[in-house]
């Protein structure tokens, strides 16, 4: 498996222009070998470009992308010892699951009987044993996922790339894809870079992660490191709730006011008569309103003085229940008030 | 809301029959459908049916009117060597006219499926339907003046110093001839010049229906472009080939007109209907040699069917 050491994947001052537009402007990162590794970001971040960059879809306009160590500029998808699970799943629609699977096996000559007992058994591995014979088309959307990983993964690729895999299934199935994927990343060894949108998948399958914006990196960390310690704003409101405090409060809280931010979860709510503790930072509001979520419950509270802060409340059986109207005080330890580099 | 439609004035009789027609949704279907399957059932299979019908009767050599008996006396007109070389020259000719229209639409369907731009797809649209908005005739004469003894074809020929080869062609045995516009050739050069649209557009709409993530899936598996066209683009395109060569192959065998006008003598199956039912008044022998398309079609596309032309779809 991984030694750590070794890299799979290197950007060096990466940039893809499509005339006036900057897809991807000047990044640089380095992705571990057998690292799950996460780019997440809104639509049009340019984390999509960056894969299909890796991939050979696309060349750079700028800079250099090395995979294990080799430039590969100018190098095409079908020479490049990675593989792709894509957002549409892109199986061949014209040929069974078996035929699916065996198809890259096929491009490169691997024997028949060899190739129909590699796919089988990467068929086991995604639990769609027995299904060879099918045709694409009589497939639900997970098994045709399934299909798809089973496609790149029968190549043994030394990476894979995931293109929002799981962003056309529901969320039951989302979650259960979620821990297989993370699970089946372990049992293979391979450097999995995985494309989403959804800050939830990233956080709960990635080594690290890296959040786009507009192009550029924004911040590259484990996802623990991401949400506790977030160095932007954009970072802060993309993982997670944004919760951000800015003008005559921020003034107060830090004496200058550059916008600061508090985790939902991290605000203790309590009626405004009881005092608050030395240590913490508080501020008043009132509740503007509710969002009851079965295990945790959300009151938006509108502070006083302008803005509104996100708490989230566990639903323990507690003495305390806001109602909406109410005065309430909020406060948090000064620890987990986030400061962002200007 | 039931209150105030109550109070409100009736609901007009245009309101009512919507409602009719929403809640009775098999009506509106039925209202919808019978027209086209009135014209499709009477009208067209009946005519092709009392074709049918024609040619199981006779026409009486002496008085030269049809005997309205059943037999199968007329078909067996069909099998001297006469109306079989006929058969043959018709159905070798709709073969080759299909397989060079499909040979020429393919890259340029392929072209403005994948590469053209919006403006330049719309140019090529127009460019492959414009011949279709004018005339028929007009094209098929146009065409005769081009490839005539004095035509411009021959012309650029000869100042290209291509007398020699040409005259060499014209001599080959069955599709040669005193001129292009006498030949063969000529007829099979208009036909691929008036069918080619019928094959383009299919090929165009089935190349079109390939997601590009499909042919990025194969070269992402390694998959040089040589094999992702062998084994990806071409079979999914099969159906619009398929589709295209229904229509060429189907409208070369029927067509009296190009044959009439560029060609040899030798007449095509169309121009033999045109005569039995024409100047020869033999209702019966037209008619038993208009059957004979359908039943080349019929085999063509069983044949299709089996070899997986249709799998695709």
């Amino acid at each position: 498996m991984a030694n750590g050491e070794s890299i799979a994947v290197s950007f060096r001052n990466v940039s893809r222009h499509y005339g006036a537009v900057k897809a991807v402007d000047d990044v640089s990162f380095d992705i571990k070998d057998g690292e799950f590794f996460a780019m997440l970001g809104p639509s049009g971040s340019g984390k999509t470009t960056c894969l299909r960059l890796i991939a050979g879809f696309e060349q750079p306009t700028g800079g250099a992308v090395a995979i294990h160590g080799q430039d590969v500029t100018g190098i095409p998808p079908y020479d490049r010892d990675v593989n792709t699970v894509f957002q549409d799943y892109a199986l061949f629609p014209h040929m069974t699951v078996l035929e699916n699977v065996g198809y890259g096996l096929m491009i490169r000559k691997v024997p028949k009987a060899e190739r129909q007992q590699r796919a089988e058994e990467m068929l086991g591995m995604v639990a769609l044993s027995g299904f060879g014979g099918r045709k694409p088309s009589q497939l639900s959307g997970g098994q045709r996922q399934r299909v798809a990983l089973a496609r790149a993964l029968v190549n043994r690729p030394s990476v894979l790339l995931l293109d929002e895999p799981l962003g056309a299934l529901d969320l039951k199935l989302r979650e259960q894809m979620q821990v297989e994927l993370k699970a089946i990343q372990r049992r293979v060894g391979i450097t999995f870079i995985y494309v989403t949108h959804d800050q939830g998948e990233a956080l709960s399958m990635s080594d690290r992660v890296a959040v786009f914006n507009h192009g550029r990196i924004e911040q590259m960390a484990s996802p623990a490191e991401l949400y506790e310690r977030p160095k932007t704003a954009f970072v802060a409101g993309f993982v997670g709730i944004s919760n951000l405090i800015d003008g005559a409060l921020a003034e107060r809280l830090t004496g200058s006011a550059q916008p600061v931010s508090v985790r939902p979860e991290k605000i203790h709510l309590e009626p405004a008569r009881v005092a608050a503790p030395a240590d913490g930072q508080t501020v008043s509001g009132t509740i503007s309103s509710i969002l009851y979520l079965g295990a945790n419950t959300r009151y938006l509270v509108a502070l006083e003085g302008g803005g509104e802060l996100t708490v989230l409340l566990q639903n323990r059986d507690t003495h305390f229940e806001p109602t909406q109207g109410d005065a309430v005080r909020l406060w948090w330890e000064a620890r987990h008030l986030m400061r962002f580099a200007s | 809301m039931s209150s105030a439609s109550a109070s409100a004035a009736p609901p007009s009789l245009l309101h009512r029959l919507s409602t009719v027609l929403y809640v009775r949704p098999k009506l509106l279907l039925i209202l919808l459908l019978v027209p086209p399957l009135l014209w499709l059932g009477v009208i067209y299979l009946g005519s092709l049916f009392s074709l049918l019908v024609q040619s199981f009767f006779s026409v009486d050599d002496f008085t030269g009117k049809v005997v309205y008996s059943p037999t199968l006396a007329t078909y067996a007109g069909l099998f001297n060597e006469t109306s079989l070389g006929v058969i043959r020259r018709t159905a070798s000719t709709a073969a080759v006219v299909t397989l060079i229209c499909a040979a020429i639409a393919f890259p340029l369907a392929y072209y403005m499926a994948r590469y053209a731009g919006p403006r330049a797809k719309a140019v090529f649209y127009v460019a492959v339907m414009l011949p279709l908005w004018s005339n028929y005739l007009v094209r098929v004469y146009a065409w005769k003046l081009i490839l005539a003894k004095e035509g411009a074809l021959t012309w650029v020929l000869a100042h290209l110093g291509l007398e020699a080869p040409l005259d060499w062609v014209l001599t080959t045995p069955n599709i040669g001839g005193a001129s292009l516009g006498t030949s063969m050739i000529g007829t099979t050069v208009v036909f691929v010049y008036i069918w080619l649209p019928y094959m383009v557009l299919p090929i165009q709409a089935a190349l079109e229906r390939v997601p590009r993530s499909l042919i990025e899936a194969s070269s992402d598996l390694g998959a040089h472009p040589r094999e992702t066209f062998r084994r990806v683009i071409l079979p999914l395109s099969i159906p619009g080939v398929a589709a295209g060569s229904i229509f060429t192959f189907s409208l070369t065998l029927g067509d009296y007109i190009i044959p009439n006008l560029v060609g040899s003598s030798r007449p095509f199956l169309g121009q033999l209907v045109y005569q039995y039912q024409g100047t020869a008044s033999n209702l019966p022998l037209a008619a038993a040699f208009a059957v004979v398309p359908i039943v080349i079609m019929a085999i063509y596309l069983s044949a299709a069917k089996r070899l997986g032309a249709f799998d695709a779809l």
